[in-house]
């Protein structure tokens, strides 16, 4: 069976000019000269610094809190609770999280107070040794203890979101299962994850001349800061600025909101500009990380073939102690739960539960990197058990044109045969060196590596789920300002590449070339609300209102005019030399079917599709697991810049890979994160990063502008998965829990030594 | 205390404690920021600069020991308007994305082209390992640095 | 945001005399050479000295040289500066592989050898090479002159050392080694550089060229105990085992180390990669 009778052949889109071209990134000659200004390059005239005071404790009431005597008399500046004008909360999907726990906190490191002082030493040392004393409760740290537990931290039951798809008849298929059959079942956790962007978090906040305030820092989304703001403060006599923002991976989604309160209310202390800057070990241990999942699956499958005729998937979620987007994790963990595969009775349970630990929140992929885990070691179970090839198990259940998700969408151009084949031709390239062989401190030929290859599949529905679009109405400007153009939209590159990418788009479009086309800096007094810069939703969702809107701008022109031509002479005939703005929203053909309630329906406009194949060695002697050659082949709609694309692709799989093998949360008695240092929570470098081959598969999306979809999250899906089916493969050892660190390894190898039972 | 060194081929003289940090004597008082902070301790690279040549952490190395040193930063490497070929080689490759990592890791390249100007892969991932990048995967730093002076 | 880094004056030698005469009269300044640990700890709060004594510069401390059948190397020796001499990766290639695996090259750039030897942590990474070396340390002080210590008998406690507080590092000799030596690195650390290691292993044999048999062994772990440690027993169990027939000594080392678990891993496993890695290399031998 070939793959072209399965699936749509990509076309060859046509040659652009800009579009599909690997132009060089706007921003990088300021951020290779070192001129690029990041939050804590900016120090204002007459600034203070500001310091956050932490509970050090997981739950308790707070008896008294007060700066210590020297700093008082030296003017430290203490901010409480009751120095808020407005309402003391985060204002986010709920109203659970206080800006300041200054008399009860849920979770230790939780931002109790502020200090403010004139140098920064000052005040980190006023926060560190502030007197605050604690009426110590009980407190709740699993999950599955907390559900329905009396010590209330959320709503009735400590549920933050429970959520069910149904799809067929599980219940019956399991009741009366075919000759045949078997049932197949597991259990899959992960852990936490840290984003670990390099630039940690940090807020100016400056009084303005005229009144209010400018909230200037590293941040996403502008209006998510904003919304908060307007909350506390009870007005909006403020605008909140983009700095160059030094990497988010969704950890500068929700959390730069707090960061930004906690600046804004020392600088109405203080009627000074304040900076607030965390250190790396706050960061670690105050900032939101991946949620950590525990998963149960129960499979109905065909003895022969492990066709999935049945499943039952519950996931358990731990949220921490506030909402934050927890919902929207719980539901995108639901909808991807079962993988690329088709499953036609099916009942996915998800569950996203409060403790009392720091909460956890956004991070590249919502769910879906977890969900995939489970999904993807449970297909590899269904095969060790059948005794089949997985990957012929993956070939036999993964989607086809038509076939209907669990949520009961019909699928169109189903991508997952054509990355599957183009990232087996592209393995079949000879590997690079095997460079841990070889390694300083690796042993020589003294040490026992064990090659191996693992392989992963992944889907990714791109943008909001279900409605989120069209009730969001995400919106773009663009204007005609002298002979330049000019994208007025909220979305901000933290490294992706939006400042390179809407200019390709708005350029392509109006037919200018790349250098008169610029995106306007991302202030909230400027930029209307094009919606979060999250969800792989910037380039596909946004970045066709911007083309949208330079359509408008384009037609607006015209009309001015009198002729629709060429952009330039269109330009020569204007008589006005007034700048000329438009602007456009999101808006659907309305095809999009989605429930909320029941969670059928389309749950995304376009999914992208991925293959993952890894190349590694597992060091028998010590479970260390060493990274040759990572091949992913991806399906994105169409690339607008292919470097930037495949930059995405690449980074979003060390990122897995680390998750994989080495991150992980070590937390003390009270739960709050203990290796919160770069020396103990351990990124991979260079040397653990294997070599990558990236292939771009397009396979357009008509609703993306020039067909692309969403790239951002999908390549963080599924290369752990493939480790694991790599390790599995080498040595026998069985992994379905993540980080497999080389002590999980080395104890799994061990187990899957001994002669069995 | 009054301390001397040559930074970026100009004479600068600061004041400052003598246990001072490299890092924030160019930050704060010399205001020339290029030179970024990602941990503070030695573990992300991002403040690398040279040091009489050499990729050091600007973190660890206290003011007193600068006396007389050269000291070269991401703000020196481009002669006026001539990008250095290692930053023309990541604009061109894609290896700054968000960027907060890329003038340490244009420093620590900058030590390494200039001791092996044709580096093999390896050479330049271990030359490299000491800079944490969270957005590249390091495919295309590597790629750049290795083909810098191709 | 330099919260804990000091204010502390610093005290600049210009000489080892000098060196040696402040070391005696201010034994509560922290001695500075390449500030790869110094200045973690003071970022991190661990330390505060009232005073520094900074060495860095000193020229009777740098100097990396072949004197007769030995390695000098002198205190401020860097870690790059080792990896990139021909006589140490001559006479100590060990030595060298080690250096390589410090930190990364920022790290290797500026932490020295001395630095090293007296930071004293369990996880230092050239410490069991050294062990396995017989190094020497040779120390000086104003009042007594100088005097060599063996490694083996340089740690003795966490972070306890035999240098007395007038004292100075000054040069590791490390002894040429012997036509029938083989020796070993191992380093199994967090990751592949930027890294604090679970278990390092340092050892040498020494082969009888007619018989293949061991006639001395030294066998010496890091972030294994509260010091760099020699393992006595296995050392005495390989002592007379023939080559081909050493593998099976390794699992002694089960029998004189007591590893903890800690943030970085686990007693059991780093138990566990020590007698492996050991033995992985003892079949190899």
């Amino acid at each position: 069976m070939s793959a072209s009778t399965l699936q749509p052949a990509p076309q060859t889109p046509p040659a652009l000019a800009l579009v599909g071209q690997g132009v060089v990134r706007t921003d990088g000659h300021a951020k290779v000269t070192g001129q690029a200004l990041y939050v804590d390059d900016v120090r204002p005239e007459g600034c203070l610094y500001g310091a956050t005071i932490r509970s050090t404790v997981a739950h308790a009431r707070v008896t008294r809190l007060a700066l210590h005597p020297d700093d008082a008399a030296a003017g430290v500046v203490l901010v409480t609770a009751a120095d808020i004008p407005g309402e003391n909360v985060v204002a986010l999907m709920t109203d659970d999280q206080p800006a300041l726990a200054s008399a009860y906190t849920k979770h230790v490191a939780e931002a109790v107070a502020l200090v403010a002082a004139p140098n920064r030493e000052q005040a980190l040392a006023a926060a560190q040794r502030a007197v605050v004393e604690y009426d110590v409760l009980p407190a709740l740290f699993d999950p599955e203890v907390s559900r329905g537990h009396e010590i209330r931290l959320f709503g009735a039951d400590n549920v933050f979101s429970h959520l069910t798809i149904r799809h067929g008849d599980a219940t019956g298929a399991f009741a009366n299962p075919p000759a045949g059959s078997r049932v197949v079942e597991g259990v899959y956790r992960c852990g936490h994850q840290e984003q670990l962007y390099i630039e940690t978090q940090g807020m100016i906040a400056t009084p303005r001349p005229g009144g209010g305030l400018t909230l200037f820092g590293s941040m996403q989304c502008p209006y998510y800061v904003h919304k908060a703001l307007k909350r506390v403060l009870g007005h909006t006599d403020f605008n909140v600025v983009q700095a160059v923002t030094g990497g988010g991976f969704g950890g500068k989604e929700e959390y730069p909101s707090l960061v930004a309160i906690h600046a804004a209310l020392l600088a109405l202390k203080t009627g000074r500009p304040v900076k607030l800057i965390y250190r790396r070990d706050e960061d670690l241990r105050a900032t939101t990380k991946r949620h950590p999942m525990r998963a149960r699956y129960r499979t109905l499958v065909d003895a022969g073939t492990g066709r999935l005729l049945a499943a039952e998937a519950e996931l358990l979620f731990d949220g921490g102690a506030y909402n934050t987007l927890s919902p929207v994790v719980n539901s995108r963990g639901a909808i991807h739960a079962l993988g690329p595969y088709r499953c036609d009775h099916a009942v996915i349970d998800a569950l996203m539960v409060a403790t009392h630990t720091p909460p956890n929140g956004a991070f590249r992929g919502f769910g879906a990197p977890q969900a995939h885990w489970s999904a993807e070691r449970h297909i590899d179970r269904i095969a060790r058990v059948l005794g089949l090839d997985p990957l012929a198990v993956r070939r036999t259940n993964m989607y086809r044109d038509g076939d209907r998700t669990p949520t009961g969408q019909v699928l169109r151009d189903v991508g997952i045969g054509i990355v599957l084949e183009r990232a087996l031709e592209r393995a079949e390239k000879p590997l690079p060196p095997r460079l841990a062989a070889t390694r300083p401190g690796g042993g020589g030929p003294a040490a026992r590596l064990v090659p191996s290859r693992g392989l992963a599949l992944a889907w990714h529905g791109c943008g909001f789920t279900g409605n989120g679009e069209a009730a969001l109405k995400g919106k773009a400007d663009v204007a005609l300002e002298g002979r330049d153009v000019v994208i007025y939209i909220a979305s901000t590159d933290i490294g992706q590449g939006p400042e390179t990418i809407f200019p390709q788009i708005v350029a392509e479009t109006l037919g200018l070339p790349l250098a008169r086309v610029r995106n306007a800096p991302h202030d909230t007094a400027q930029v209307p609300d094009s919606g979060p810069t999250v969800a792989s939703r910037t380039t596909m969702v946004v970045g066709g209102v911007a083309q949208k809107a330079a359509r408008k701008l384009r037609d607006a022109l015209a009309a001015e005019v009198g002729f629709d031509g060429d952009f330039d002479r269109m330009l020569a005939a204007r008589k006005s030399t007034a700048n000329l703005r438009v602007q456009a929203e999101y808006t659907d053909d309305g095809s999009l079917v989605w429930d909320p309630k029941t969670y059928q329906g389309d749950a995304y406009p376009a999914f992208g599709w991925a293959c993952v194949i890894v190349d590694l060695d597992v060091d028998a002697d010590t479970g260390e697991v060493f990274y040759r050659r990572l091949v992913q082949a991806t399906d994105v709609g169409r690339a607008i810049n292919p470097v930037l694309c495949s930059g995405q692709l690449e980074g979003g799989a060390l990122q897995a890979l680390g998750f994989a093998t080495s991150e992980e949360l070590v937390l003390d008695a009270q739960h709050g994160m203990r290796n919160n240092r770069l020396t103990n929570y351990i990124i991979p470098t260079a040397l653990d990063a294997p070599e990558m081959e990236t292939v771009l598969v397009e396979i357009p999306f008509a609703g993306g502008p020039f067909g692309a979809k969403g790239i951002g999250e999908i390549p963080h899906d599924v290369p752990h998965a493939a480790v694991a089916q790599a390790i599995e493969r080498a040595t026998g050892a069985v992994l379905d829990r993540l980080p497999m660190t080389p002590e999980r390894v080395l104890a799994a190898l061990d187990t899957a030594a001994e002669p069995s039972a | 205390m009054k301390i001397e060194f040559t930074l970026n081929e100009r004479p600068v003289r600061v004041d400052v404690a003598p246990m001072a940090r490299l890092l924030d004597v160019l930050r704060e008082d010399l205001r020339v920021t290029g030179t970024k902070e990602g941990c503070g301790e030695g573990e992300c690279g991002a403040c690398t600069v040279l040091v009489d040549g050499r990729a050091v952490n600007a973190c660890l190395i206290p003011a007193i020991q600068l006396r007389g040193a050269q000291v070269q930063t991401v703000e020196g490497l481009a002669r006026s308007e001539r990008l250095h070929p290692i930053q023309q080689a990541f604009l061109e490759h894609g290896g700054a994305q968000c960027g907060i990592c890329t003038p340490g890791f244009l420093m620590a390249a900058a030590e390494l082209l200039h001791r092996e100007p044709h580096p093999s892969r390896a050479q330049v991932r271990e030359a490299l390992a000491g800079n944490l990048c969270r957005c590249t995967g390091y495919q295309k730093i590597v790629d750049a640095v290795a083909e810098a002076l191709s | 945001m330099s919260l804990h880094i000091s204010a502390a004056p610093v005290l600049e030698p210009r000489t080892l005399a000098e060196a040696l005469d402040l070391r005696a009269s201010h034994p509560e300044a922290m001695p500075l050479a390449g500030g790869t640990d110094v200045m973690v700890y003071l970022e991190g709060g661990v330390i505060d000295p009232p005073r520094f004594l900074n060495l860095w510069g000193i020229a009777e401390l740098g100097g990396l040289s072949r004197t007769g059948d030995a390695l000098r190397i002198g205190a401020l020796v860097t870690h790059t500066d080792v990896v990139r001499s021909p006589d140490a990766q001559a006479l100590a290639p060990a030595l060298v592989e080690a250096c390589r695996t410090v930190g990364a090259v920022q790290i290797q750039n500026r932490g020295t050898i001395g630095g090293n030897v007296v930071n004293a942590s369990p996880a230092g990474d050239t410490l069991p090479v050294l062990l396995a070396l017989d190094a020497e340390f040779e120390l000086h002080s104003a009042a007594r002159g100088q005097r060599r210590v063996p490694a083996a008998q340089f740690w003795q406690g966490y972070r306890r050392m035999d240098l007395a507080p007038d004292e100075l590092l000054v040069a590791v000799h490390v002894p040429a080694p012997s036509p029938g030596d083989r020796t070993f690195f191992r380093k199994v650390g967090t990751r592949q550089a930027q890294s604090i290691s679970k278990v390092v292993l340092g050892a040498r044999v020494r082969l009888d060229a007619a018989t293949g048999t061991v006639t001395e062994a030294r066998i010496a772990y890091g972030s294994v105990a509260a010091t760099p440690v020699r393992c006595p027993a296995t050392e005495a169990a390989l002592i007379g085992r023939r080559r081909g027939d050493l593998a099976a000594a390794a699992d002694t080392v089960a029998t004189e180390i007591r590893p903890i678990d800690d943030v970085r891993s686990t007693a059991e496993y780093r138990l566990a990669v020590a007698v492996r890695v050991l033995r992985g290399w003892l079949a190899a031998v």
